[in-house]
C-alpha cells in the first residue's frame, strides 16, 4: 500500500530545484563537500558554497579543486578518516570519475553525491539524459532516480541514512534530471533541519584512518582474497533492498512524505499496459494514464527509483499480471539496441512463470523534448502488441529520418 | 593567396566585448600573413568559452573533452606532420583539468601551437576561479576569495624547457598577432599565454586592468635561449605586466624522434601489408 504523501502547505516555498538539493545536503550536516562546477549542475555547487560562506554548515570544509577525478578522490581521504562527505556532478565529469567510483565502493565509504544527469559527448550536449550514471552502473554505487524536486531534495537524507548503515556501507547516487530539475522553480517543502536531526543519525563509522588504532585502506588483494570482496559488496547490494524500502517508510514516519521504495506505482491495479520509466519523464506519464483513463484504457506505472541495486523481485510482483510491459529509456548500450532498463527488466522476467511481452523505446535522448503525445503513441502500439505479439522488440523513439 | 575571408565570419556564441574576439582575429590574421589554406590547418580545442574558437574558423576543427585538447592535437599532427597544429584551451582547460596533459606535452615538444585564452576564471561555467585567478578574488564558490597561489603558466613552461614561450594580450591584436606568427613558425611545441578580459564574469581583471599593466618587451640585446633570464622575467606580475616572447630553445621535436615519419605523413604510408605477410611465412 503506497501511504498518503503529506504535504505541509504551510511549509512551502518556491526554490529552484538545486537549492532544494543544496539545502537538504546543508541539513544532512556534512563535513566534507568537494565538486568541480559542471553545467547543469554547477548551481548546487553554488548554493553550498554561499551556505558555507553564510556560516550555515558548522564543521564542515569545502574543497575546491581543478577536476572532478579530484573531488571524489579528496572525498576518499575524508571519508576514510571518518567525514561524512558530499559531492556533485553530471555528465563528462562523472564519467571522469569512473576510476574513483571503483575505489570509494570496494572500501565500503558511504559518500553521498548528487547527479544532475546529461547526455556525454561527443557530440556535446548539455542537456538531460541518464546515459551518464546508467553508464556508471557496475561500479557498486546505489543508484536512485527522482521524479520531482520535492523527492532528489528528501532523497538526500535517505541516500546518506541507507549508505551509512552498517550492513550496507555502499556509497549512493542520487539522481535527478539535468536542466527539468536541477533548474526548475517548484513549491516545495525544503528538508526539515530539526526532523533530520531526528531521523538520520550522526555518521559513525567503525573502519577509519585514526593514529590510535592504524588501519590500511586499500591494500592489495591477491587471487586468494579479491573475489570476497565482490561478493561481500554484492550481498551488501541485496541488504540495501530492504533497507531502501525500510528507510523510504521510516522517512514517511518522520516527514509524512513518501514516493515509493525501490519503486513506485500508479494505477496498476487493474492494468493491462504497463509503462516503465524513471525521473522526472513519470510526471508526464501520469498525466498521460489519467487521459487514457478516461477512455477506458488499461494503463498504469510502474515507475523505478532505484536502478541499483536492482528490485527484481518488486518488479516483476507488479509486471505479473500485466499483458504487456513498455520500458522507456533515457539510454542505450550501443551495439545492443535496448537501454538498460529494458534489459534488465527481461532478464529479470527470464526463468520466472511469468509470460508477458516486454518492448522497449529509447527516448529523450541529449535533451529531445518527450511529448504527451509521444508518450500515447507508444502507448497505442503497446495495445497491438496485446492483440498481435511483437513486432519490434526493442527502438529508438522520434528519430528523424530527415536527418539521417 | 589567402584571405581573411576563407577562415569564414561566423556568429558567435560569445558575450559582446568579450576578449576572445581579440583572439580570434589574431589567429585568422596571422594564419592569413603565413599564407596558410584553410585545408593546411587544424585548430583543436577542448571545452570551455576559448575552446568555442574552432567553430569560428573555415579549417579543419577539433572540439573534445574538457581539458583534453592537446593529446588530440598531438595525435594529429603526429598522424599527418604536415597539418598546422594550433590547439586553443582555457586557463581552466589547460592548466586545471587538463594540467597533466600540458606538462608532458611540454616535454614531449611535438610542433604544435597552444594558444590559451588566459581570462583567469572559468567562462562558459559562468564564473568559477581557474588555475590562474588572483588570490582574493571572489566568485559564487570561492565566497571568501582565492587563497591557493596561482599558477604562473610561463614559470612553468620555462622550468620545463618548453621551446618556445610567449604571452600576448587580447586588447592588442597586431602584437598579438606577431606573437602566433613567431609561434606557428617555430618548431615544436609553442606556447602562447593570451591574457584575455572576460568581460561578464572577471570583474577585477578588466581591459582597464590590464591595459594599465602591460607593455611590450624590449626583445633585443639577451639571448632569447637565455633560461633563467626568461624565468626571471616571467615571474614579473603586478604594477608591470610583460608581453611578448620570452624564450625559446631550437631543439628536436616529438616527430623527429619518429623514424616512421621520415617517408611522409602516416595517414599516407600504405599499410606493409606484404612485408607484414612475408615476415609470418618465414615463420611457418
Ligand atoms: C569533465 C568536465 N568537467 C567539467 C566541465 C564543465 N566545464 C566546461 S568548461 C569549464 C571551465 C572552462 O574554463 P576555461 O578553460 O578557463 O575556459 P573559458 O570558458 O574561461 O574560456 C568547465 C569547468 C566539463 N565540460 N567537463
Ligand atoms: S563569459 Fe567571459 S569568456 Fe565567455 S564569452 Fe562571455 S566574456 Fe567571454
Ligand atoms: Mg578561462
Amino acid at each position: 500500500m503506497t501511504p498518503e504523501n503529506k504535504l505541509d502547505k504551510s511549509k512551502m516555498v518556491v526554490v529552484e530545484g538545486s537549492y532544494a538539493v543544496a539545502h537538504a545536503v546543508k541539513v544532512c550536516r556534512p563535513n566534507v563537500i568537494s565538486a568541480y562546477p559542471i553545467t547543469p549542475q554547477t548551481h548546487i555547487v553554488e548554493d553550498l558554497s554561499q551556505f558555507m560562506a553564510d556560516g550555515e554548515i558548522p564543521n564542515c570544509e569545502y574543497i575546491n579543486v581543478e577536476s572532478e577525478f579530484s573531488a571524489l578522490s579528496a572525498l576518499v581521504g575524508s571519508s576514510a578518516a571518518g567525514a561524512r562527505c558530499y559531492s556533485a556532478t553530471t555528465s563528462q565529469g562523472l564519467e571522469l570519475m569512473h576510476e574513483v567510483l571503483f575505489n570509494v565502493s570496494g572500501m565500503r565509504l558511504p559518500v553521498v553525491m548528487t547527479i544532475a544527469n546529461r547526455a556525454v559527448s561527443a557530440p556535446i550536449s548539455i542537456w538531460n539524459d541518464h546515459q551518464d550514471a546508467i553508464s556508471q552502473r557496475d561500479t557498486g554505487w546505489i543508484q536512485i532516480y527522482a521524479e520531482n524536486i520535492q523527492e532528489i531534495s528528501d532523497m538526500t537524507a535517505q541516500a546518506y541514512k541507507i549508505a551509512e548503515d552498517k550492513d550496507i556501507l555502499m556509497p549512493a547516487m542520487t539522481c535527478m534530471d539535468g536542466f527539468i530539475l536541477s533548474h526548475v522553480y517548484e513549491p516545495v517543502v525544503l528538508l526539515e533541519q530539526d526532523l533530520t536531526d531526528e531521523f538520520l543519525p550522526a555518521y559513525e563509522p567503525e573502519n577509519i584512518l585514526d593514529p590510535k588504532n592504524p588501519l590500511s585502506f586499500g591494500a592489495f588483494a591477491d587471487p586468494n582474497y579479491y573475489t570476497e570482496f565482490r561478493y561481500l559488496q554484492e550481498q551488501a547490494m541485496q541488504k540495501a533492498l530492504k533497507k531502501i524500502e525500510d528507510v523510504a517508510n521510516e522517512f514517511y514516519d518522520v516527514y509524512g512524505r513518501y514516493y515509493g521504495g525501490l519503486i513506485d506505482e500508479y494505477r496498476t491495479d487493474d492494468a493491462d499496459i504497463i509503462i516503465m520509466a524513471m525521473g522526472s519523464i513519470v510526471g508526464t506519464i501520469k498525466d498521460v494514464i489519467d487521459k487514457l483513463r478516461d477512455r477506458n484504457v488499461k494503463v498504469g506505472l510502474l515507475k523505478v527509483r532505484s536502478f541499483r541495486p536492482f528490485p527484481v523481485e518488486a518488479i516483476t510482483n507488479v509486471l505479473k499480471d500485466a499483458k504487456v510491459v513498455v520500458v522507456l529509456d533515457k539510454n542505450i548500450s550501443l551495439g545492443l539496441n535496448e537501454g538498460a532498463l529494458f534489459t534488465e527488466t527481461k532478464s529479470s522476467l527470464y526463468n520466472t512463470d511469468i509470460r508477458v511481452p516486454v518492448v522497449g523505446y529509447m527516448i529523450g535522448h541529449g535533451g529531445r523534448d518527450i511529448k504527451i503525445d509521444t508518450i500515447e503513441k507508444i502507448i497505442d502500439e503497446a495495445t497491438e502488441v496485446m492483440k498481435t505479439g511483437i513486432k519490434i522488440e526493442s527502438q529508438f523513439t522520434d528519430v528523424k529520418e530527415e536527418l539521417i | 593567396m589567402v584571405s581573411i575571408e576563407d577562415y569564414g565570419e561566423f556568429e558567435t556564441a560569445w558575450c559582446p566585448g568579450c576578449g576572445n574576439f581579440g583572439i580570434l582575429k589574431a589567429i585568422k590574421q596571422a594564419l592569413v600573413n603565413l599564407g596558410r589554406s584553410p585545408h593546411e590547418v587544424l585548430v583543436a580545442s577542448g571545452i570551455g568559452q576559448s575552446s568555442k574558437t574552432p567553430h569560428y574558423l573555415n579549417c579543419n576543427s577539433f572540439n573534445g573533452l574538457h581539458g583534453r585538447s592537446l593529446p588530440p592535437a598531438t595525435g594529429a599532427k603526429i598522424a599527418n606532420h604536415e597539418l598546422t597544429v594550433i590547439a586553443v584551451t582555457g586557463d581552466g582547460d589547460c592548466y586545471g583539468e587538463g594540467g597533466n596533459h600540458f606538462l608532458h606535452t611540454v616535454r614531449r615538444n611535438p610542433d604544435i601551437t597552444m594558444i590559451v585564452h588566459d581570462n583567469q576564471i572559468y567562462g562558459l561555467t559562468k564564473g568559477q576561479a581557474s588555475p590562474t585567478s588572483e588570490i582574493g578574488m571572489k566568485t559564487k564558490v570561492q565566497t571568501h576569495g582565492v587563497f591557493n597561489m596561482p599558477l604562473n603558466p610561463l614559470s612553468l613552461a620555462i622550468s620545463l624547457d618548453c621551446s618556445f614561450v610567449a604571452r600576448g594580450y587580447a586588447g592588442k591584436v597586431s602584437h598579438l598577432t606577431s606573437l602566433i606568427e613567431k609561434a606557428i613558425e617555430h618548431k615544436g611545441l609553442s606556447l602562447v599565454d593570451v591574457l584575455q578580459p572576460c568581460v561578464s564574469f572577471n570583474k577585477l581583471n578588466t581591459f582597464k586592468w590590464y591595459s594599465e599593466r602591460v607593455y611590450e618587451m624590449d626583445d633585443t640585446g639577451y639571448e632569447l635561449n637565455d633560461r633563467v633570464r626568461a624565468f626571471e622575467k616571467s615571474m614579473e606580475w603586478g604594477e608591470k605586466i610583460p608581453l611578448g616572447v620570452f624564450y625559446v630553445n631550437e631543439k628536436p621535436c616529438f616527430e623527429d624522434y619518429l623514424d616512421v615519419l621520415k617517408s611522409g605523413p602516416l595517414y599516407r604510408n600504405p599499410p606493409a601489408t606484404e612485408k607484414v605477410n612475408d615476415l609470418i611465412d618465414s615463420f611457418i
